[in-house]
């Protein structure tokens, strides 16, 4: 067991001499694992954002059919049925917990680009916010009701133009002056500007529809019975979603591409990491033929060499994917962009999430790479005749 | 060309060694081919469709609605020979996962503004001739197996019928958009049907305006002149180039687009190299066989030009392999991807670019070597000094 060792520390202290090829190896695992992780924590990222604004015991009403927000449509009368259902929690003056919103996407110029994009504009009453968690100003403050004021989302603020506060931004027959910037923890609401729903219906010419609801239960247990009791009411006719499996939904697509891409391009790279693992190693073994051959005529047995030159590259792939992941890691994590959801055919703005677990992926792959680039080549070494090996040269 | 079967067995020279090059080449050519092909469709720049086509949008919203009667008014603007309009119909198929583009149009005047569509004239009549009637691209017809006369319901969403029930349209005929169209996979409703089942509320509204401009050259001006009629009116509209309004939608994808170029790029940079490194060494530990060359006869030119070329051999043969694969997957890609990132294609471009790259890389792994290899001093590199 000592002499199994010391081979193996002889050969990783000799790894200074074979620096050049040995980089291959460091490098070749860092950037599968940095792309890897980079492209995953993508992934990651818009999922968490998506499923942040979902909880368990609140409900989306939606007319039927409808698979998103933006192509419902509700009216008062609906919406006074929606209220009055069992199971609706109540605040503390006896009113339902209930917000009905109006969600319209504007077209609104680009940060630090000529091009416009789509912004969700939601429409909400009082108890919009309420029906957040950790909703609250963080700048300025809440539009008054009735004006034709907007607050901006903390994550969105910043991906657009005139979204700070009292910048004024220009839609239709109206000019909204943003007073205040409000967060809802990260998640996907903070990706969308809020105005009063009375002027936006107005402003949108909505009448007096709603595109959503949003019910607050008195549980997260009530779900069943409020549903059913919607589903059975004859002046209804909409669908009924749990807010988190609504959201969960929603993001399935675009998480969905963004890990198929991921996962698609670390293979290539990964492909193509192994032959340059593989390539280095065998590099490795060549130009330390005669090394390996007095050892073994030493009477080193073969288990020792093939232990030192996977040893080897083990600990190579290793260091590659710990720098891999730290630079994805200090590059990516909490860097916010936005892109187009499919979903409300508008903005969502997220950050990258290096999440530990990817980290782990991350590593457990490096390694995976470092045992198949060592594999063979530690063979060759273990199987070179002894006396073939010490003439060469 | 005499000195080939010598170039050759330079490059496996080490057989295992040339085929784990040949291979990380051949990753890194092939992931150059998906970048190139993923960066053409968020920069939108393969449309052969469209250079002469504006689309005309509600000013501040892409859900705004427009009265149908703009056409007339736009059709009246000087430099304009021809306006149709389209709608966004929204609706599922069985289920929301079959997610296809369905526009109500104008049977009349949509083929003429999309004059490239590839379309028998019994399709064009029986269209404009059934009021239920739908036409489908070829490959959605394909995806779901229908076939001509058959029956298709779609649950509408934003456009219901009175009763709520799910719309029922009958598929007339299929048509295709030539080779390189950024035009992905359509079903056409016949308007004046969809108008009237749709109810009072939204009757007479459509989404957005297509015209023709007679001279390309002036489209801005052209443009302007049509949201110049609409100014300060309910509906005022935003004129853009067809290919304008393609990218800025590419464009709405927003950094992500970037931030996987950024990713791509660098990703292709370090495994070229790596390999460059490794082509490199394996022309490093042949010194002495070059001084054999040496010694034969062979010119300090000679020896250059043996070594070069064997490396843009080897980065041709990797490289032009990941090319070419990706070349052969990049139409089914696309397809796949028809949904959400239009416009992946692999350009003829792009290929040379490649293709360039192969070359370029491969006179830059040979350069210092070969050049090592020519001043070598056959005493020394014989004596292995």
């Amino acid at each position: 067991m000592d002499s199994l060792l010391a081979v193996v520390w002889m050969n990783l202290r000799s790894i200074p001499s074979r620096l050049g090829s040995s980089l291959v190896i460091v490098v070749g695992v860092a950037g599968v694992v940095g792309v890897l992780t980079a492209l995953l924590s993508l992934a990651v990222g818009f999922s968490a954002t998506m499923k942040g604004a979902g909880s368990d015991d609140r409900v989306l009403v939606l007319q039927n059919s409808s698979t998103t927000e933006l192509t419902s449509g509700l009216s008062q009368e609906e919406l006074d049925v929606i209220s009055s259902a069992p199971g609706v929690a109540r605040d503390s003056d006896g009113r339902p917990l209930v917000s009905a919103e109006v969600l319209v996407v504007a077209d609104v110029p680009k940060q630090a680009s000529d091009s416009t994009a789509n912004l969700s504009v939601r429409g909400v009453g009082e108890s919009g916010p309420i029906l957040r968690d950790s909703f609250e100003i963080v700048e300025g403050r809440m539009f008054a009701s009735g004006r034709a004021e907007m607050i901006a989302g903390r994550s969105v603020s910043g991906q657009f133009q005139n979204l700070a506060v009292g910048d004024v931004l220009k839609a239709r027959n109206s000019d909204w002056e943003v007073v205040g910037i409000f967060s809802t923890g990260g998640d996907a609401f903070e990706s969308e500007v809020w105005v009063d729903a009375p002027v936006a219906q107005s402003a949108f010419r909505r009448g007096n529809s709603y595109q959503s609801v949003r019910v607050q239960l008195e549980d997260a247990a009530a779900f069943d019975g409020y549903k059913q009791a919607l589903d059975d009411d004859d002046r209804l006719r909409v669908d009924v979603f749990r807010e988190s499996t609504y959201y969960q939904e929603q993001s399935s697509a675009n998480t969905g591409l963004f890990t198929a891409f991921g996962v698609v391009v670390g293979a290539i790279m990964a492909f193509g990491a192994i032959f340059g693992a593989l390539n280095t190693m065998y590099t490795a073994v060549s130009t330390r033929t005669v090394e390996i051959a007095t050892l073994r005529a030493l009477g080193f047995g073969s288990g020792a060499v093939i232990m030192s030159v996977m040893v080897e590259a083990l600990v190579l792939a290793l260091l590659g994917g710990v720098i891999g992941a730290a630079i994805a890691y200090v590059l990516f994590d909490g860097f916010t962009v936005s892109t187009l959801n499919n979903s409300t055919f508008s903005q969502v703005a997220f950050a990258f999430a290096v999440t530990p677990k990817l980290l782990a992926i991350g590593l457990i792959l490096a390694l995976g790479l470092g045992f198949i680039g060592g594999f063979l080549p530690a063979l060759r070494a273990a199987s070179l005749p002894v006396t073939d090996a010490l003439r060469e040269r | 060309m005499k000195f080939f079967g010598l170039i050759l067995a330079g490059v496996f020279r080490y057989p295992v060694r040339a085929l784990l090059t040949l291979g990380s080449l051949f990753a890194a050519f092939f992931l150059f081919g998906v970048l190139q092909a993923v960066n053409t469709a968020f920069t939108a720049g393969v449309g052969i469709d469209g250079a002469d086509r504006m689309i005309t949008t509600g000013r501040y919203s892409i859900i705004d609605l427009m009265p149908v009667s703009h056409q007339a008014r736009i059709a009246a603007v000087e430099g304009v020979s021809g306006v149709t309009h389209s709608t966004w119909f929204g609706g599922v198929y069985q289920d929301k996962s079959n997610f296809f583009a369905k526009f109500p149009v104008d049977p009349e005047g949509y083929f003429e503004l999309y004059d490239e569509a590839i379309i028998s004239e019994e399709a064009k009549t029986a269209f404009r001739n059934q009021r239920s009637g739908v036409l489908v691209t070829r490959d959605l017809a394909e995806k779901f197996d229908w076939t001509v006369g058959q029956r298709i319901p779609i649950i509408g969403d934003i456009w219901r019928t009175p009763d709520n029930e799910p719309w029922l349209f009958d598929l007339v005929g299929t048509f295709e958009w030539p080779r390189g169209s950024t035009n992905g996979p359509l079903m056409l409703i016949n308007y004046n049907y969809f108008d009237e089942v749709r109810g009072d509320g939204a009757r007479g509204l459509v989404g957005w305006f297509i015209s023709r401009m007679d001279d390309p050259q002036v489209a801005e001006d052209t443009a302007a002149s049509i949201d110049q009629v609409f100014l300060n009116s309910d509906n005022e509209t935003k004129t853009a180039t067809e290919r304008d309004f393609q990218l800025s939608f590419a464009r709405q994808l927003g950094n992500i687009g970037v931030i996987v170029s950024a990713i791509l790029g660098a990703v292709f940079f370090t495994i070229v190299l790596l390999t460059a490194n490794t082509m490199g060494q394996s022309v490093r530990e042949r010194t002495s066989e070059f001084a054999v060359l040496k010694t034969l006869g062979f010119t300090n030119g000679g020896v250059l030009g043996l070594v070069l070329t064997e490396s843009v051999l080897i980065a041709l043969l990797g490289g032009g392999a990941g090319l070419l694969v990706a070349i052969a997957l990049a139409p089914f890609v696309g397809q796949a991807l028809a949904g959400v990132l239009p416009g992946f294609a692999l350009t003829t471009e792009s290929v040379l670019l490649g293709l360039g790259l192969t070359v370029l890389l491969g006179l830059g792994v040979g350069l210092l070597p070969s050049l090592r290899a020519m001043r070598l001093s056959i005493v020394d590199a014989l004596g292995g000094r």
